[in-house]
């Protein structure tokens, strides 16, 4: 099964978005973007008189239809903008589509009963509360709670992880999602989507873009960008009473197309394909948003709650070092460290193994005829008998003392209680009944996870740990971490009870989570991503769901959103900064008629009057399909504080907003001189 | 010398404006030994003090007090003929004349389509006009603190008491700043009397009516109030309005102090000095090159005319150097008193003048009118900018949102469509026409003058310009209603709207509203949103003006 988020080839998708911007000419919809449909308006405009002009003959016809078109070709590029950007999605909502396939489903009257006694139902049929029995190979029809069985479940249609993973009834690991795969064994599921509810059908419905609505702050810019297309209609209403007083006349070619350079066609025509790519961005990263008003909200964020395992540390304990007891030769600890652990799967154990290669640049391999000893929770020891008969022990504590009847001596006893209060764990390591060192397991901190804490410093978004080990040892990783803050032996009224500390003092909240007492945390944080593999509870409360089940994906949606707020304001900026040059090319060639000294505001040195106004039409359509690649992309974003982001936005989309255009209309207006255009 | 004269101007305005600006906030938050006048003055009047008000009432209360403010200014003006105070005998003043000059008392523009000592009796003058100075400047001031507050207050659902903010502005800040101006003028020469004008018999023998009044006090609450209304035609370069340079350094400092002072109350009410700071920076950057445009101009002169100085139209006793000073204060702060005529500056001093009242009188504009002014820009320049930081745009920790951009746009709207409407259609109907004194590109510049000036509640005027004609006189008092409350009710709005919001505490992740980096982010948001809105037609004013001097053309 493809998995969405590896649609890469994008060429395939051009032919359609030429095609549906013609399609979105449709003024219903060119209505939700104001500024693109009063261009369309004043396009339709320009081209009648120019077809006018033409018929009768007057001059000016051939300047009016070439105004016309220019007009039209930037109506036309902010719609590709927006088709290219529902493209992506679509694309990648056929291949989802393509995982609903409909079957035919075995539904049990009790979950109890036997799957003899099942009903054949067509799987689009199935109503919330229906428990159906599903084995190996089956697909599972749409989204529920296991509610008997285990079973192994392929979920890479929907989050391209090709390993399976555990479903079972009870606990965190209930929840399966319509449309992923049983691998192995059975389960009975309780149906808790409506037809067309489930998850599959939201993420299809979200990154098609049938849903979108718009977010606070695109809803703020567009009253803002229509405010300014106003003040301009004023500008320009207003302007030929003005003329006419200085004894000159503007035709109404050339005050419509000085009205479509100023008014803010630049963020106007791309102010929606922003934030359908901003969506897409996320889906990208494989979380599903529930509103766009999550992401937004991640923007803002300014205390991320992050879960200690799997976010900050890798969630098993590893060893550290290995402390060999007074008198004991380091390699020797070492040697029976290894010996001690080469039948240890576990992590911990192969770590120990890890730890000793390092120390010895080898490990011995498993001697011919040795004894596994395994770890059970009587002994808490495990280790591995010798056929020579010599025995090696690893386990806790107070189990190698009864074994060896030997507590450590003075030295090794104080490395054992540092180990203890740094919030590691220690083992000792025996050879027969002499104890030989002890192995320090540690919770190890991921690499770069300090650095991405120290760049979330910088953005001012303080980080809280979260964790249920003791306070010791919470703050020992706390402390490795860098984390600004933890809460340790921590509940989720505990979670909950920081969540709305931290709002009562201003601060947006995100967490992540997944179990069903995770539910109220995230539903009372302003940003709550739930595990896809957690409980349905979880994901009703979260408003943002990562299929990838991945805590650290928190900090991946913060950035996602910030981005998009970033985007937003730089193409604005750069957009109405541009008006500084299109005045200078367009006012002086429409007064210079009636005041031959005003050629002197016509710093760019225009080629004449036609050409000026010309160039600024055509520099605004250019501009526009310039940067569609941006708008879909998104700006460029490191992390760093708001007053370098804003030095940096500033000097580049602002001052290169006021630069750009002199040189681009300058450029244009060579050309049409060149290619004797005007 | 020249630059060192204007640092001790700068540096005696910004000194006495922080020492205000101190006053202002004790007065503002209450001086308890203070208490017992203002709760008499407002039981008297039937008002509870304790009553804090939401903004919807506190719009309310400036509205209601304005229009009563109107009416009775009305009534007095029609029928000052019959009543007392009147030694000269003047007339009751025509409908269209006397709405005018309501209006632009109550609005605190003080624009003046009549004369005073010929169509004012004392008791118009002092009851009347003298009043509504006081009251509209503190109706400004009172605004501008609830607005403050809106921004700067904890989380909550009152701006404060219109009454009591209009009272304690009026009763300790304007009363005495105004009478020890008054006695200032009035030692300097300026007539305070109740008596007529009198006949005397000139050098030449022929008789001459020289006017006098109660001028002092009118004087000092006009450039203390932003006002700008003078007692005489001519305003302050009327020799008995400003006889002197001390005089004339005296008004042209006291008319930027009370809007200098707010930047640095705001700073002390946002509990962060370096916002209040940061304004004040971005509207001093403003003026300084304003007056530094006018005063290269002026100082230059006209070649054309071969003297040193443009001394046209300016007092002797001034020069072209205080007249500079004057002029870009008098636009800048929405004051419009005038001491030299600004129809005979250069074309280009002339645009700074136009720009200064186009952009909203926000360059410190008038008392309280000019700092809520300046945040209606400081909100669009935080959303517009704010959004590149990666966060909802806030200000003081406060989002700016849907509903404060709707707001913002709304009161912005204000400026274009009261200048550029305005000016449009005085520039195409006959009956206004006929206002325009001269051809050519200053005539336009006249008529946008005249509309930039009552939009932006300055007052001052193109001499040239007819501003009497029934058209005008109904017209700009449209314009001014315009200017002045298309403005208040949404900044009031807006305040009301953000005061209910959580303040977020301030991180590295915070935009920040202070430093150089906001300062020009504020000055170039100031620029491209409200000056360029004005290059077409200031373009063919006069820019083009000046242009065909350059080139040798006079109109």
């Amino acid at each position: 099964m493809a998995n969405p988020a590896k649609i890469a080839d994008m060429s395939g998708l051009y032919p359609a978005a030429i095609r549906q911007s013609v399609v979105k000419l449709d003024p219903r919809q060119l209505w939700h973007s104001p500024v693109m449909f009063v261009t369309a308006v004043v396009a339709v405009m320009t081209t009648l008189l120019g077809l006018r002009d033409l018929v009768s003959g007057t001059a000016g016809a051939g300047i009016a239809l070439h105004i016309a078109v220019w007009l039209w070709l930037c109506v036309l590029f902010a719609n590709f903008a927006e088709a290219l950007a529902e493209g992506r999605g679509r694309a990648r909502a056929d291949t989802l589509r393509a995982t609903k396939s409909e079957t035919r489903v075995r539904v049990l009257a009790e979950p109890n009963d036997a799957p003899a006694t099942a009903t054949d139902v067509a799987s689009t049929a199935l109503r919330a509360g229906q428990f159906v029995y599903l084995a190996a190979g089956d697909i599972i029809p749409t989204d529920g709670e296991a509610v008997r069985g285990i079973a192994s479940v392929n979920e890479s249609a929907i989050t391209g992880e090709s390993a399976p993973v555990i479903r079972e009834a009870g606990g965190d690991r209930s929840s399966v999602t319509g449309g992923t795969t049983i691998a192995s064994d059975w389960i009975v599921m309780k149906v808790t989507a409506e037809p067309g509810k489930s998850f599959l059908d939201r993420m299809i419905a979200l990154v098609e873009g049938a849903e979108r609505q718009k977010t606070p702050n695109e809803i703020a810019l567009n009253i803002l960008l229509v405010g300014l297309t106003l003040i301009f209609l004023f500008v320009v209403v207003t302007l030929p009473a003005f003329a006419s007083y200085s004894g000159t006349t503007i035709p109404v070619v050339v005050l419509g197309a000085l009205f479509v350079t100023l008014i803010p066609t630049t963020i106007g025509g791309l102010l929606s394909a922003i934030g359908i790519a901003g969506m897409d961005r996320l889906v990208k990263a494989n979380v599903i948003a529930k509103s766009g008003r999550a992401v937004e909200a991640a923007g803002d964020v300014d205390t991320l709650l992050l879960d200690k395992t799997g976010t900050i540390t890798f969630g098993n304990r590893m060893a550290d070092a290995l402390v060999p007891a007074p008198g004991v030769e380091a390699r020797r600890l070492a040697e029976a460290a290894a010996l001690a652990s080469l039948a240890d799967e576990t992590p911990e154990g192969k770590s120990i193994v890890e730890k000793a290669r390092e120390m010895l640049g080898s490990v011995p391999a498993m001697p011919q005829g040795a004894t596994p000893v395994a770890f059970t929770a009587q002994t808490r020891l495990s280790g591995l008998d010798l056929n020579d008969g010599r025995s090696f022990r690893k386990g806790a504590i107070d189990a190698v003392i009864r074994l060896t009847g030997q507590t450590p001596p003075g030295a090794l006893a104080g490395q054992v209680d540092a180990i203890a209060r740094s919030g590691g764990t220690p083992l000792l390591v025996a050879e027969g009944t002499q104890i030989l060192g002890v192995v320090h397991l540690k919770d190890i901190v991921k690499p770069g996870v300090r650095e991405r804490f120290a760049e979330l410093r910088a953005m001012g978004i303080r980080t809280v740990m979260i964790t249920g080990d003791n306070p010791l040892t919470a703050a020992a990783i706390a402390a490795e971490a860098g984390v600004d803050d933890f809460l340790a032996e921590a509940t989720p009224e505990m979670k909950l009870d920081l969540i709305r500390r931290e709002q009562a003092g201003g601060r947006l909240v995100a967490m992540c989570g997944d179990g069903s007492n995770d539910a109220p945390a995230l539903a009372q944080a302003d940003v709550g991503v739930a595990m896809n593999a957690g409980t349905p509870a979880a994901k009703e409360a979260a408003n943002l769901i990562d299929l990838d089940s991945d805590p650290t994906k928190l900090i991946e949606v913060v950035m996602v959103g910030k981005q998009l707020l970033i985007s937003r304001g730089a193409l604005t900026t750069f957009s109405i900064a541009n008006d500084v040059a299109k005045y200078f090319a367009v006012l002086p060639a429409i007064f210079v008629a009636a005041y031959p000294g005003l050629a002197v505001l016509n710093i760019m040195g225009l080629a004449s009057p036609t050409s000026a106004i010309l160039s600024a039409v055509i520099f605004n359509a250019l501009v526009l399909i310039a940067l569609v690649p941006l708008a879909l992309r998104g700006v460029a974003y490191r992390p760093a504080s708001a007053a370098q982001l804003l030095r940096r936005n500033l000097l580049v989309y602002g001052l290169g907003g006021l630069i750009v255009p002199f040189v681009g209309i300058k450029a244009i207006d060579l050309c049409l001189v060149a290619l004797n255009l005007a | 010398m020249t630059m060192l004269a204007y640092a001790l101007y700068f540096a005696a305005l910004v000194g006495a404006a922080l020492v205000l600006a101190a006053w202002m906030a004790r007065v503002y938050s209450g001086i308890p030994a203070l208490a017992g006048i203002e709760r008499r003055v407002l039981r008297g009047a039937g008002i509870n003090p304790g009553r804090d008000m939401a903004w919807g009432a506190y719009a309310l209360a400036v509205l209601a007090f304005n229009l009563a403010g109107f009416a009775l200014l009305y009534a007095l003006l029609r029928a000052q003929g019959a009543l007392p105070l009147n030694p000269d005998g003047i007339g009751g003043m025509a409908p269209d004349l006397a709405f005018n000059t309501a209006v632009s008392f109550v609005t605190n523009t003080n624009w003046q389509a009549y004369s005073g000592e010929a169509q004012l009796s004392h008791l118009a003058q002092m009851a009347g006009l003298t009043v509504q100075n006081f009251v509209s400047a503190g109706t400004g001031m009172a605004v501008a603190v609830a607005v403050i507050r809106g921004f700067t207050a904890p989380k909550g659902t009152t701006l404060g008491n219109f009454w009591v903010d209009l009272t304690r502005s009026v009763l300790w800040i304007l009363l005495p700043l105004s009478v020890l101006l008054a006695l200032f003028l009035a030692w300097q020469g300026v007539p305070q009397t109740l008596q007529g004008a009198v006949t005397v018999t000139g050098m030449e023998g022929a008789e001459q009516i020289i006017a006098r009044g109660p001028a002092a006090a009118q004087i000092a609450i006009k450039q203390l109030g932003t006002n700008g209304g003078g007692f005489f035609g001519v305003n302050s370069a009327h020799p008995f309005e400003n006889p002197t340079i001390a005089s004339n350094l005296a008004q042209s400092l006291s008319l930027l102090l009370i809007p200098v002072a707010f930047c640095f109350l705001f700073g002390r009410m946002a509990g962060d000095r370096r916002q209040g700071l940061a304004i004040f920076a971005a509207m001093a950057v403003m003026f300084v090159v304003g007056l530094g445009t006018i005063h290269a101009y002026e100082v230059a002169g006209n070649p054309a005319l071969g003297l040193g100085a443009n001394m046209e139209g300016k007092e002797q006793r001034f020069g072209a150097m205080l007249s500079a000073l004057w002029a870009a204060s008098t636009t800048a702060a929405s004051n419009g008193s005038v001491n030299a005529m600004h129809d005979s500056f250069m074309p280009l001093s002339g645009l700074v003048m136009l720009l200064n009242m186009q952009i909203g009188e926000v360059i410190f504009g008038g008392v309280g009118a000019g700092f809520y002014g300046m945040l209606l820009y400081v909100v669009l320049a935080v959303f517009l900018a704010g959004l590149m930081v990666g966060r909802t745009p806030e200000y003081l920790g406060r989002k700016v949102e849907a509903r404060e951009v709707t707001l913002a746009v709304l009161a912005f709207l204000s400026m274009p469509l009261g200048i550029l409407v305005g000016g449009a259609v005085a520039a195409t109907v006959p009956q206004a026409l006929a206002a325009v004194q001269d051809a050519g590109p200053h005539g336009l510049s006249e008529i946008l003058y005249a509309y930039s000036s009552a939009t932006g509640n300055n007052g001052s005027a193109f001499g040239g310009f007819g501003a009497a004609l029934p058209w005008h006189t109904t017209a700009l008092g449209l314009v001014m209603l315009l200017g002045r409350y298309a403005i208040i009710v949404p900044m009031l709005a807006i305040a009301g709207s953000m005061i209910r919001k959580t303040r977020a505490p301030v991180t590295a992740g915070t935009f920040p509203t202070h430093g150089p980096l906001f300062v020009t982010l504020l000055v170039l948001t100031v620029l491209i949103l409200g000056a360029l809105t004005f290059f077409p037609v200031l373009a063919l004013g006069p820019i083009a003006e000046e242009t065909a001097r350059v080139a040798g053309q006079t109109f």
